[in-house]
């Protein structure tokens, strides 16, 4: 009853055809009709791997250049940035400092919705949900090429921006800086961007979740289900709850820029602080969007080397639908010092320390789901650990920063920035490694180099704990966030943390070398290269899966 | 023309800086003894005869008006760090009030909220959060050696203990709540609205300077641009020297606040959001156009104390510092003078206690809204897109800086 696909009729067509079905499961279409018209769950999920790829690759070539502007207090690079980016040497030194905002921005909105929530959802989501839960596909294939295609023209609203003068107002696109602020039509390229890449996120999630509700093979129950789908279902509802409300907030600064509305401009009755309000309603499940299909990669690859089943299925289940949920209820603790009132604020404290207890039962799910296993330590593994310890170290930050008495000391320092990217690029970012390393080989049918991969783990997680640890001594000395130049007090924290961006670069090298060398010349995969302890679907398929599986559908048991 | 004039009035301002400069540390030793016997000069105080700075502490004091400080509850030789030409008065303390390099934790808190809020995190929350990230690193190390498949070849097959799945919840829980008490304690601290006799400061953002009014002081009004480098400024301008201050920190003017008597502040913005900022009073309070926001704290300690704009305001939001500089009362009723403002009459209806902003309660909104307007005319001002302040910005272009070149 779950799929139209168990439809009798469907079986007799499978049954006459069977003679031709192992070449029909592996017809290609031509490359243009295969990539450009895909209506494939797998080559979507790879054509938005290499979107996140690419995104990551811009992204964090930004953060290269901020971290060079930073390494020494002054400003020692900005000018040249911005007569090369507008041409001639008559750009004034505000211009530079407003590249500066044009940076922060575009490094924000590119980690997040180009490269994190891309590659998480887009990618793994596309790629596995269907051949974990056991379908031939995605619910709805049309719908899955079009959520992807207009992520390309969002992103390159947002790249061209910075050449109509650039949108200087930090990923949040706070007003009244958003609106009265920023003149020219940058901001209006970012804020339809953002439209675009929500409009995408948005037919994504209702993707999934018909998907995952309609299109499970026969047996597997919601209760069966991997927590990888588990993780995407609760991000899908996330990502259909919170984006509609982004998509009205920025709709809003779109009208209050060019068409004399005021919904946030005091001197015709709006307010700046409803923008704030809006935003954070979208932007506080953002983050667990970010983060939870993480939560569900690394829950796997823990019980895969573990080679034992994941500890407190259940538990772990319905922690990621409680963080889901408490996760749309503490958005104003992202606004601490707006001037609430004193009963909103000890609501949003006490709400936002909520959410550490589900997330302490993941993290000690995980140990014990390793407790009296019989461990293994490849690639994967060693990511997943990191993410672990890593993503602790940023959730206790979090804490910290929950305290809304506290806060009005860390708010907008370098402290919130150290958290988050320890929750985002030591968190997020490292589950992504961890994912592609463990599905790499059935995605590609090549074994990555162990080698070079373990040296990518070590250097990166060396070099962005050098390059984001320092920012809490940081943030607690008091240097606020988005600064280009900074009093010399904070010069030799500032200076070790773009060594550590150095060291990072470095272990990207070796990854980007690493892929490039397991495609051309890595191992041929087995179906399934991490033995018994790897039980979910995908290991059951050859490496890569063949172009449409479950023509059959599989029963679980 | 008025720029002109402004550029002449900070040239003078410089010019005073070196003296200034040298009679700031011999006047703020005096300080304590001259708080307790109220219009003895200085010299004749037997902890200034040794100091070799007081001889520019008695040059100044000839040069007061005498008539002036007979008025005054505080030793005239007070008096050229209290001139209205912003010159500082306190050179600014190293570690005191402002960032230190390679320091790891939090600046030292001169309010009272301020030491709480910094024993709730050094003393509570940071050994918590240390403590749990070392336990989860233990546990990892720990499974890490102990169940390598060299060391155990047969995984096994537990995957639920109902027990320990309550405490890994409920420990958490109590944890919480143990943090939860401190921290609303501290919350509720910090919402305590200014009592009567409070010195209100009203902060207000622009793009990209902070202009200040003293509504209860005869409407003192204050605008603080940041102090460029000398290789910044055309020859003969006002630059920044260390006794203003660090880099990127130092104003041109300085708003004077006293210590140990409450100050209400109040920010607000002309254009778009800024924050105000001060690390060492644990104090950054959102100043949005359109909006009054209110908080209060007690400066417990005589110094100069910096911060930053903590909200992303545009091009130059890295260069609108902010510069307080705490005295004693005495010497701030100089100050206030000196700017041609007048202090408050006691018991008069602007100094009682105004309610918390978005208080529930009605009656107490109607007063806030009542006193507001009393004390800072109606909301709509704040909307208008003019600076407030007669003074206008320099048009800082920022600093340059080349300290890493």
């Amino acid at each position: 009853m779950t799929d139209t696909a168990l439809h009798p009729q469907g079986h007799a067509f499978e049954a006459h055809h069977a003679d031709h079905h192992d070449a029909h499961a592996d017809h290609h279409p031509g490359f243009f009709a295969r990539w450009f018209m895909s209506t494939n769950h797998k080559d979507i999920g790879t054509l938005y791997l290499i979107f996140a790829i690419v995104a990551g690759i811009i992204g964090g070539a930004i953060s290269g250049l901020m971290r060079a502007e930073l390494m020494h207090p002054g400003i020692q690079y900005l000018p040249g940035w911005v007569a090369m980016l507008h041409g001639g040497a008559d750009q004034t030194f505000d211009q530079a400092l407003h590249l500066w905002n044009v940076l922060v921005t575009a490094h924000g909105l590119i980690m997040v919705f180009f490269m994190v929530m891309p590659a998480m959802i887009g990618g793994f989501g596309n790629w596995f949900v269907p051949i974990m839960i056991g379908a031939p596909d995605m619910a709805f294939p049309r719908m899955n090429n079009i959520s992807f295609w207009l992520l390309v023209p969002a992103f390159a609203l947002l790249l061209a921006s910075p050449f109509f003068g650039g949108a200087g107002t930090g990923w949040t696109v706070y007003a009244p800086l958003s609106t009265y602020g920023e003149p020219g039509p940058s901001v209006d390229m970012a804020i339809l961007s953002l439209h675009l890449a929500g409009a995408s996120s948005i037919l994504g999630a209702i993707n999934f979740i018909t998907t995952i509700f309609n299109m499970r093979a026969p047996g597997m129950t919601l209760h069966k289900m991997p927590l990888f789908v588990w993780s995407v279902l609760v991000t899908a509802f996330l990502l259909l709850l919170a984006l509609p409300v982004l998509a009205a907030a920025i709709t809003m600064l779109l009208t209050d820029r060019n068409f004399g509305t005021t919904f946030y401009d005091p001197a015709g009755g709006g307010d700046p602080v409803l923008y704030q309000h809006l935003f954070w309603f979208f932007g506080h499940p953002e983050v667990y969007i970010m983060i939870l299909p993480g939560f569900g990669i690394v829950s796997h690859i823990v019980a895969t080397f573990s080679r034992k089943p994941v500890f407190g299925y259940l538990g772990m289940a319905y922690a990621m639908v409680a963080i889901g949920v408490v996760g749309f209820v503490v958005w104003a603790h992202h606004m601490f010092t707006t001037g609430m009132s004193v009963n909103v604020k000890m609501y949003f404290t006490a709400a936002t320390m909520v959410i550490a207890v589900p997330t302490g039962i993941k993290i000690f799910s995980w140990i014990a789901t390793m407790w009296g296993g019989s461990l293994r330590f490849p690639t994967p593994m060693v990511w997943a650990i990191g993410f672990i310890f890593m993503f602790t170290v940023g959730g206790v930050t979090g804490v910290v920063l929950a305290n809304g008495g506290v806060d009005d000391y860390m708010q907008d320092t370098y402290y919130v920035v150290a958290h988050f990217h320890y929750v985002l690029s030591l968190g997020a970012v490292f589950s992504l490694f961890a994912g592609f390393t463990y599905w790499f080989p059935k995605m590609s049918g090549r074994m990555m180099s162990e080698l070079l991969g373990q040296l990518h783990f070590w250097t990166f997680f060396i070099g962005v704990n050098i390059l984001f640890f320092p920012m809490h001594f940081l943030g607690l000395q008091g240097m606020p966030r988005r600064y280009p130049d900074y009093p010399d007090a904070f010069a030799h924290w500032n200076n070790v943390a773009t060594i550590g961006y150095m060291v990072m670069a470095a272990g990207m090298a070796i990854f980007f070398v690493n892929v490039v060398y397991s495609l051309l010349a890595g191992r041929k995969a087995p179906d399934n290269p991490w033995g018994e302890g790897a039980t979910t679907l995908e290991w059951t398929l050859s490496s890569p899966p063949p172009f449409h599986q479950f023509e059959t559908l599989p029963k679980i048991d | 023309m008025l720029k002109t004039g402004i550029k002449t009035w900070v040239l003078a301002a410089g010019l005073a800086l070196a003296g200034v400069a040298g009679t700031g540390s011999a006047a703020l030793a005096a300080q304590p003894a001259q708080a307790s016997r109220p219009g003895v000069p200085a010299a004749l105080q037997p902890a200034n005869a040794a100091d070799p700075a007081a001889p520019a502490a008695n040059a100044a004091v000839e040069a007061t008006n005498l008539s002036d400080a007979a008025q005054r509850p505080v030793a005239p030789d007070q008096a050229p760090e209290l001139r209205a030409d912003g010159a500082p008065a306190l050179a600014a303390t190293p570690r005191l009030g402002q960032p230190t390099d390679g320091l790891m934790g939090i600046q030292p808190q001169v309010t009272k909220n301020g030491l709480r809020a910094h024993w709730f995190h050094d003393r509570i929350l940071f050994p918590l959060i240390t403590i749990i990230s070392l336990f989860v690193l233990g546990l990892l190390v720990y499974v890490v050696i102990r169940f390598r498949a060299a060391a155990n070849p047969t995984p096994s097959k537990t995957s639920h203990n109902t027990f320990i799945e309550v405490v890994w919840t409920l420990v958490p829980v109590l944890i919480l709540v143990a943090i939860a008490v401190p921290s609303i304690g501290l919350l509720s601290a910090q919402f305590k609205p200014a009592p009567s006799g409070a010195v209100t400061l009203k902060a207000i953002g622009n793009q990209w300077y902070w202009s200040y009014q003293y509504p209860d002081h005869g409407g003192i009004e204050i605008t603080a641009n940041m102090l460029k480098e000398k290789g910044e400024v055309p020859a003969g301008e006002r630059f920044r020297t260390d006794a203003d201050g660090p880099r990127l920190m130092a104003t041109d003017n300085r708003i004077v606040l006293p210590v140990g008597v409450p100050i209400r502040l109040i920010t607000t913005a002309n254009d778009v959001i800024h924050s105000w900022a001060v690390p060492a009073f644990w104090i950054k309070l959102d100043a949005i156009p359109g909006r009054l926001n209110e908080t209060s704290f007690t400066i417990d300690k005589p110094g100069v104390y910096f911060g930053q704009c903590s909200e992303l305001c545009g091009a130059r939001h890295a260069y609108m510092p902010i510069a307080v500089e705490a005295v004693t009362p005495a010497q701030f009723a100089a100050w206030v003078r000196a700017k041609g403002g007048t202090m408050p009459t006691p018991g008069k209806a602007s100094d009682a206690a105004i309610p918390q902003p978005g208080s529930d309660n009605a009656a107490g909104a109607a007063a806030e809204a009542a006193i507001v307007d009393n004390l800072t005319g109606p909301t709509q001002n704040v909307t208008a897109v003019s600076p407030t302040s007669p003074q206008g910005a320099t048009g800082n272009p920022g600093g340059l800086g080349d300290t890493g070149r």
